[in-house]
């Protein structure tokens, strides 16, 4: 049997891959970082770059090299070699795969761990969506209501308890690389460290109708003296049109169905809306 | 006239469905009024006297058409009508719009259907790029966009990608295995004729009230359950596409176990039939739990029975999981037949045994195993209880290892081979190759929890799904298409054309779907009908690149009709191939073969002299066989 060089091939595929790998991790890929899970992730990423760098390198180095010796010259009708496999080889290729992802499950444990870990003293921030709106309570400053917009301090952990009033939403900062879904009748929570002062975005990142596209809110991570003066200016007033619980939701519903002329006409909005603390 | 109304056929099948639709109606209506309700109950999630037709029709449409007569003849006792086999083959293409039992035509119509239903969704895809090539609305507002992702998502899934595999397996395996047809011939047939059903509901909805239905093909509740009368038609259409699934894999799973030629034990199998045995033992265990989710969905909608509504109790999540549960399985269902055919192709231009055949097999069983075990991967954000995350991503990593193991076994198949790049079927195999590494790449990613809490209902997983979806099963079937075209036909497709259609293909694919990787981690959603215009640049560039990946396939189109009509006359065997689909005419004689084959070795003995898979019937029956290879023999480096 002639002889191949793989020695070689794969030096090449190493320098290869190395090359990409390179290249690859320069690029921001999650763009700007805004919290303590961001770096975490990110370094989880080009990890997961580097490894999938060499593994794309060593399948186009292979398969380059297979057509650059092996392709027929016109005319030829003759076989391949009748080969049918090494299980030396099957099982390196089987083994080695299986070390790398069990690598990765593992990194990808601890990460979780480490990004999901709670302090002992959070912020908690009630987060309410609804068709196409993001409402924000503060249950431990005082139950102080903002709708559109919220503000959290920089530095210190957030707990956000999430709660869907309709249909399914999700809750994205991308500069925290932190998503949960909101889903009626449950509530979701999310743990965040900003450490980046600023003005992001809050997307709604699961579909929920004609307006998801445009269901954002305004994130802004500021100073602590800053936030609590902003707290502090907040109505206490449950904001108009958001319904707290899966009861009220529930009560309203049935009495639209009763009144002619809808939530407005029927009294509902003024009724519920009494004694509701946060939950 | 009357005559006509008699005898099945497309007469009788139109006032079938007539009276089918007058049944389901009147049936609605007379209970209401029975009841002391309205006639008609229009609320958005009703409107019983749309849906129960819808389901009745069909029906009728079926009864009408001959697809129960023998069964009906036979449940009331009466002499039933053997088949003379009279209706097999098809010498005209009236002959494709019958009620045909033979499964080389019935491959046929399920091709050609499932082809016209890729260029609907072609097309939808085409007016989603156009939207979205700038910021802001343009085109349609998006109530509409949202309808245009779901039906283009269900029509590719539901209607393409799955059944297009059973429609090319439909054509060859039976021969393949040396069978004279599939199992269950009237059951081949009743699979075929509710595809077209399912895609003329799934249309339809664009029809109804409030438009097509647009809560994704995913149609999670509750969004799905409080949607317009469209989504109902989507529930009501993935019943009839599933039930289709469902009987069809039967029919395999029958076929395979007990029609093969004497000869061929399971390691004698070639890795299409290996890949469609694997499939089907997933369609038959996970398509019920689709059916019986959109059935919940339906019954939430009309009944009010509150499976998804929290507000009565009813438990959201738990939609998720048991889509998923079909879902996650269905993406191999979309995959291992493509597997399949890429070993088929590989081999025979490479003209060399598939490396590792029997680790192949075994991969793919191990993928069957392991995909009822990774639905929870789509919902890692979902909220679902955080325990199950860690195992779930565990099983979805694992599940890449015999991912690898094919890859790497068809690039060993290619080494010390003698390979033959000249068909556009080998071309789209080796593209297949590299791209769909890059989407099972993306897919580890995806199944990291902490990437993917990053990564989840971004442009991202568009990415992904494009890469294995179009890049993974869109190019096998390209291949599949392009290497049993001479079978199919007769004649041979133009490869210059080929290769336009490829390097097209391939350009555009990539374009296409690597940028939507970066857009997706930098920030933006998906299923949005606009975004924030940082994106805009990408998105033109992304747009570009889809004109040019639906160009290459109109000149696809143009290669396949005018070859099939006008192409130079093709040899039974063109790629000179060992499996038995090779050793009969081009197209097949009507019954296959005039005596079963005998199998005699491996399906892959390339470059041993005299090596052979099969013998033919009107071959000497005392030919002189050679002993079967040991599958395994150490390659000396
Ligand atoms: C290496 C193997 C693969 C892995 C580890 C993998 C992993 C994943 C994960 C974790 C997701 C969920 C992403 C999210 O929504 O957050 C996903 C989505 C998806 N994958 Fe894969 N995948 C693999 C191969 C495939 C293949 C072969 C196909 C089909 C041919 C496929 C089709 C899909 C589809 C259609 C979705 C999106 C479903 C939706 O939400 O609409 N994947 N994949
Ligand atoms: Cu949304
Ligand atoms: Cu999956």
């Amino acid at each position: 049997m002639p002889k191949v060089p793989y020695l070689r091939l794969a030096i090449v595929s190493l320098a290869i891959g190395a090359v990409i790998a390179v290249l690859m991790i320069q690029i921001d890929w999650n763009g700007e970082a805004g919290s303590t899970a961001a770096g975490p992730i990110d370094a989880l990423l080009d990890w997961m770059i580097i490894i999938s760098s060499f593994v794309f390198a060593i399948v186009c180095v292979f398969l380059g090299y297979a057509l650059y010796r092996w392709r027929v010259k016109p005319g030829d009708e003759s076989d391949g070699l009748p080969i049918h496999g090494n299980t030396k080889l099957e099982l390196t290729w089987t083994i080695i795969p299986t070390v790398i992802v069990l690598f990765a499950a593992g990194y990808s444990w601890a990460v979780l761990d480490d990004i999901e870990e709670v302090d002992s003293d959070p912020l908690i921030v009630n987060v309410y969506s609804q068709q196409f709106a993001w409402t924000f309570g503060y249950p431990t400053e005082g139950n102080k209501w903002s709708e559109g917009e919220f503000h959290v301090p920089v530095g210190r952990q957030v707990v956000f308890n999430m709660h869907a009033q309709d249909v399914l939403h999700s809750f994205w900062v991308p500069e925290w690389r932190i998503k949960k879904d909101n889903v009626p009748g449950i509530t979701t929570d999310a743990v965040v460290t900003p450490d980046r002062v600023g003005t992001f975005q809050l997307i709604c990142t699961e579909l929920c109708g004609a307006g998801h596209s445009v269901m954002r809110a305004k994130v802004v991570v500021e100073p602590r003296k800053k936030f609590n003066r902003w707290v502090r200016g907040l109505e206490e007033e449950v904001p108009q049109g958001l319904y707290l619980t899966a009861d009220q939701a529930l009560e309203i519903q049935k009495q639209i169905q009763k009144a002619e002329g809808g939530i407005g006409g029927s009294g509902v909005d003024e009724t519920t809306r009494d004694n509701v603390t946060q939950s | 006239m009357a005559h006509a109304l008699r005898e099945p056929g497309w007469y009788r099948a139109a006032l079938g469905t007539l009276i089918g639709a007058a049944f389901g109606f009147g049936l609605v209506v007379i209970l209401r009024l029975v009841s002391g309700l309205d006639a008609f109950q229009t609320e958005q999630t009703g409107y019983p006297q749309v849906i129960v037709p819808l389901i009745t029709a069909p029906f009728g449409f079926l009864i009408g058409f001959g697809a129960f007569s023998y069964w009906f003849r036979w449940a009331a006792g009466k002499p039933t009508v053997p088949d003379d086999h009279s209706g097999h083959g098809a010498t005209r293409w009236q002959d494709y719009f019958t009620f045909n039992t033979d499964h080389k035509v019935i491959g046929i119509q399920y091709i050609v259907t499932t082809f016209f239903f890729f260029f609907v969704g072609g097309l939808l895809a085409m007016l989603i790029r156009a939207e979205l090539a700038q910021p802001g609305t343009q085109i349609v507002d998006p109530n509409v966009y949202n309808g245009l992702f779901s039906t283009h998502a269900t029509v590719m899934i539901f209607l393409f990608i799955i059944p297009m595999f059973a429609g090319i397996a439909n054509y060859v395996l039976p021969i393949m295995i040396g069978a004279p047809d599939m199992a269950f011939p009237r059951l081949n047939a009743l699979s075929f004729w509710l595809l077209p059903i399912a895609g003329v509901i799934f249309m339809g909805s664009f029809l109804a009230p409030g438009g097509s239905f647009d809560a994704g093909w995913t149609g999670y509740a509750p969004l799905s359950t409080g949607a317009p009368l469209g989504q109902s038609f989507f529930n009501v259409g993935v019943q009839f596409a599933g039930a289709s699934s469902i009987a069809t894999s039967v029919n395999f799973l029958v076929t395979i176990i007990t029609m093969r030629a004497p000869g061929m034990n399971l390691w004698r199998m070639p890795l299409l039939v290996w890949a469609n045995l694997s499939t089907s033992l997933i369609v038959v265990g996970a398509t019920p739990f689709i059916a019986g989710v959109q059935f919940m969905v339906l019954f939430d909608r009309i009944m009010g029975m509150n499976f998804f509504n929290f507000l009565e109790g009813g438990d959201v999540l738990s939609y998720q999981h048991i889509f998923w549960f079909y879902s996650h399985p269905a993406v191999y269902i979309m995959m291992l037949p493509g597997f399949g055919i890429i070993s088929e192709v590989i081999a025979t231009n490479a003209r060399k045994p598939i490396f590792g055949y029997r680790l192949m097999a075994l991969a793919l069983l191990g993928i069957v195993v392991l995909s009822y075990s990774v639905w929870a991967h789509h919902m890692f954000v979902a909220g679902m209880f955080s325990w199950l995350r860690v195992p779930i991503m565990i099983t979805t990593l694992l599940i890449a290892v015999p991912t690898g193991i094919k890859v790497f076994s068809w690039l060993g198949t290619l080494f010390y081979g003698k390979i033959h790049t000249y068909s556009t079927a080998m071309l789209f195999a080796l593209g297949f190759i590299v791209t769909f590494t890059v989407g099972g790449i993306s897919g580890v990613m995806l199944g990291m929890v902490p990437l993917d809490i990053h990564m989840s209902d971004t442009y991202f997983v568009v990415a992904h799904i494009h890469f294995v979806l179009f890049g993974g099963s869109v190019f096998t079937i390209f291949a599949g298409i392009y290497y049993w075209f001479p079978k199919m036909t007769g004649r041979m497709y133009d490869e210059r054309l080929g290769r336009i259609h490829f390097w097209g293909t391939m350009i555009g694919t990539w374009g296409t779907f690597i940028p939507q990787h970066w857009i997706g981690l930098e920030g933006m959603p998906r299923r949005v009908a606009d975004y924030a215009s940082q994106f805009g640049e990408w998105n033109l560039v992304i747009s570009f690149f889809s004109l040019i990946l639906g160009l290459a396939q109109l000149v696809f189109l143009y290669n396949m009709v005018v070859s099939w009509k006008y192409g130079p006359k093709a040899s039974g065997n063109p790629w000179r191939s060992k499996t038995i689909e090779w050793l009969v005419s081009s197209p097949p004689p009507t019954f296959n073969f005039d005596e079963i084959p005998r199998v005699v070795g491996g399906p892959y003995e390339y470059g041993t002299p005299g090596a052979r898979h099969a013998i033919m019937g009107d071959e000497d029956a005392e030919a002189t066989v050679p002993e079967p290879k040991p599958s395994s023999v150490p390659a000396a480096t």
